[in-house]
């Protein structure tokens, strides 16, 4: 075999991560945890403000680190410089959470930055083992649509993933992480999110590693990843981000735009 | 060349079926019923089991996301729970009611159905107003009070029921947090509200007044995304009569599409005044 490049060797070990809602910290420690477990490539799927403080934060660390980044709702309201967040929240006090951070994150994001956002692709497609691999930010055929569990039924994925020619389906945006196989064999993970823990009381927030040592599958685990909570409330208190904010980094439940959780992921939540 | 066209809406994909399970039979005749429902209205009459099943699984056919009964009011269905366990197998499911049918066992029986279910079981029940004064006029005579009889039993039960609400009297910053208060009061400790604004059909057309002949949609009026929050962008309502756009024009002259869903799923001119409410109050149906 006279044409073995290493540098495209196809990837071993890859950890995916989204919603970063300017939380440099947790970012910070899930590039470390990924450098810990020797990943070779690394994707975020997307929404990089919201909620946390000092936005330009982020930015230079997944730069540096190499991070195939896409474009969420979020990164594309910053991005163009919209108005809103366009989170569509119709609940007036979810909405005026939302304004807090949308205008926070808007007004605290450089131009360079910005225009970052603006230019990143909206999804990524890859073939590895043999199985082909789609990532996209809420689903494949609209970035601001919620894959929750408990409304995402068995024959409405399989469409979703068939359409989309995908064995494997990556999405974030919902902030609660869960995986799922389906009877034709193929699997849709949502990550959930590394700005903010999962509404379930506890104070890590998640990431996924991806494994392909084994030719011709692709295993999934959830990493837990713990980071220095206390100081991140420290510096949203600095930034006047509002307590109910600091709350959710200090407590582990959601407290704020909680209308668009569905009965089954609200009922599991303490508000 | 007609310059005045209605706006066309494209027709991207089935993402909700809506359910007219009990037509529009209803135990409530509610001054601002912009489908006049009632006890004598047989209108759309009830579907049958087998249809309800029957449009479940052809919609499930096009990948259909969500699934919502709504009537006339869906408890007054003689095989309601059972086709709660049938949607619920294959996905999640809204139920728009009024509550008056609830009941400790029924709420009971309902709290077991949705945690058997992998999918969301959502009950959205209606109040207009956070006083008996307000809400009576409107829905009737000692309805507050089995209303919000029906969410606490709900709330004890461990559902946390949605409360929908019709603004016909316009919220103030007072109406927000007094219906969260109500809500607490009764149990509720994880509020969900749904404001939504009143139609100008059916009785509410008689109660407030009926639309001005100016209030229509144009073509160019719809924003760019608007296809995804109009209940008609992405959804289809099926009755025992068979397939409308939307869960609103049931009763609207020329707007009934076809016999089966698969005729149904494409784009669609918004001509009716109502489709004015939707855009201008930016009409969200969905739970
Ligand atoms: S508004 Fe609802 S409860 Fe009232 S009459 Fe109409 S269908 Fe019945
Ligand atoms: S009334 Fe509203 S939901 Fe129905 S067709 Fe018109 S715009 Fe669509
Ligand atoms: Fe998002």
């Amino acid at each position: 075999m006279p044409n073995l490049k290493l540098d495209h060797a196809p990837p071993q070990r890859i950890v995916v991560f989204g919603g970063v809602y300017n939380n440099h910290r947790s970012l910070a420690a899930t590039l470390a945890e990924a450098q810990r477990l020797g990943a070779d490539e690394m994707y975020c799927l997307g929404d990089m403000g919201g909620f946390g403080p000092n936005p330009d934060k982020v930015f230079p660390l997944l730069r540096e680190a190499g991070v195939h980044c896409m474009q969420g709702n979020y990164d594309h309201s910053v991005g163009n410089r919209l108005e809103d967040c366009a989170c569509g929240y119709t609940d007036p006090r979810d909405n005026h959470f939302a304004r807090i951070s949308y205008d926070y994150t808007l007004s605290h994001t450089s131009d360079a930055n910005k225009d970052w956002l603006r230019a990143l692709p909206t999804g990524f497609r890859r073939t590895w083992n043999g199985q082909q691999v789609v990532m996209a930010h809420g689903s494949t055929r609209r970035t601001n649509e919620f894959l929750w569990s408990s409304t995402s039924p068995d024959h409405f994925l399989e469409h979703l993933l068939r359409d989309a020619g995908a064995d494997l389906l990556l999405v974030t945006h919902t902030g609660i992480p869960w995986a799922r196989t389906l009877s034709s064999g193929r699997s849709v993970i949502n990550v959930g999110a590394i700005g903010r823990p999962a509404n379930d009381g506890n104070l890590h927030v998640w990431a996924v590693e991806l494994d392909l040592t084994t030719p011709g599958a692709i295993r999934h685990r959830f990493l837990p990843i713990s980071y220095d909570h206390a100081a991140l409330a420290d510096e949203m208190r600095d930034e006047r981000l509002p307590e109910e904010f600091v709350a959710t980094i200090l407590t582990g439940w959601w407290t704020t735009c909680l209308e668009i959780l569905p009965a089954k992921e609200r009922a599991l939540g303490r508000f | 060349m007609q310059l005045q066209a209605p706006p066309t809406l494209p027709f991207p994909y089935l993402e909700t079926l809506w359910l007219q399970v009990t037509g529009t039979l209803c135990n409530l005749t509610c001054k601002h019923c912009f489908i006049t429902c009632g006890p004598n209205n047989a209108s759309h009459p009830m579907m049958t089991a087998a249809q309800v099943r029957a449009s479940v699984d052809e919609a499930i056919g096009f990948g259909v996301r969500e699934f919502y009964f709504t009537g006339g009011e869906p408890f007054l269905h003689p095989e309601i729970e059972a086709l709660i366990a049938f949607v619920l197998e294959r996905g999640p499911l809204s139920i728009l009611t009024n509550g008056l049918l609830i009941d400790a066992p029924r709420a009971d029986r309902l709290s077991k159905l949705a945690a058997a279910s992998p999918y969301s079981l959502d009950l959205r029940i209606s109040l207009d107003g956070f006083t008996a004064d307000q809400n009576d006029p409107i829905r009737g005579r000692g309805t507050f009070e089995k209303i919000i009889a029906a969410v606490t039993l709900c709330a004890g039960a461990g559902i946390d029921p949605i409360l929908t609400i019709t603004e016909v009297v316009p919220a103030t910053e007072a109406t927000l947090p007094a219906f969260q208060q109500l809500l607490a009061n009764s149990g509720i400790t994880r509020p969900r509200l749904k404001f939504l604004p009143p139609l100008r059909l059916g009785r509410e057309a008689r109660r407030d007044r009926g639309y001005e002949d100016a209030e229509r949609l144009f073509d160019g009026d719809l924003l760019p995304d608007e296809v995804f929050s109009l209940a008609c962008g992405t959804g289809r309502m099926v009755t025992a009569k068979g397939v409308y756009p939307c869960p609103i024009l049931i009763e609207a002259p020329g707007a009934r599409m076809s016999d089966h869903l698969t005729d149904a799923l494409q784009p669609i001119q918004l001509r009716h005044q109502a489709c004015y409410s939707c855009h201008a109050e930016g009409l969200r149906c969905r739970t």
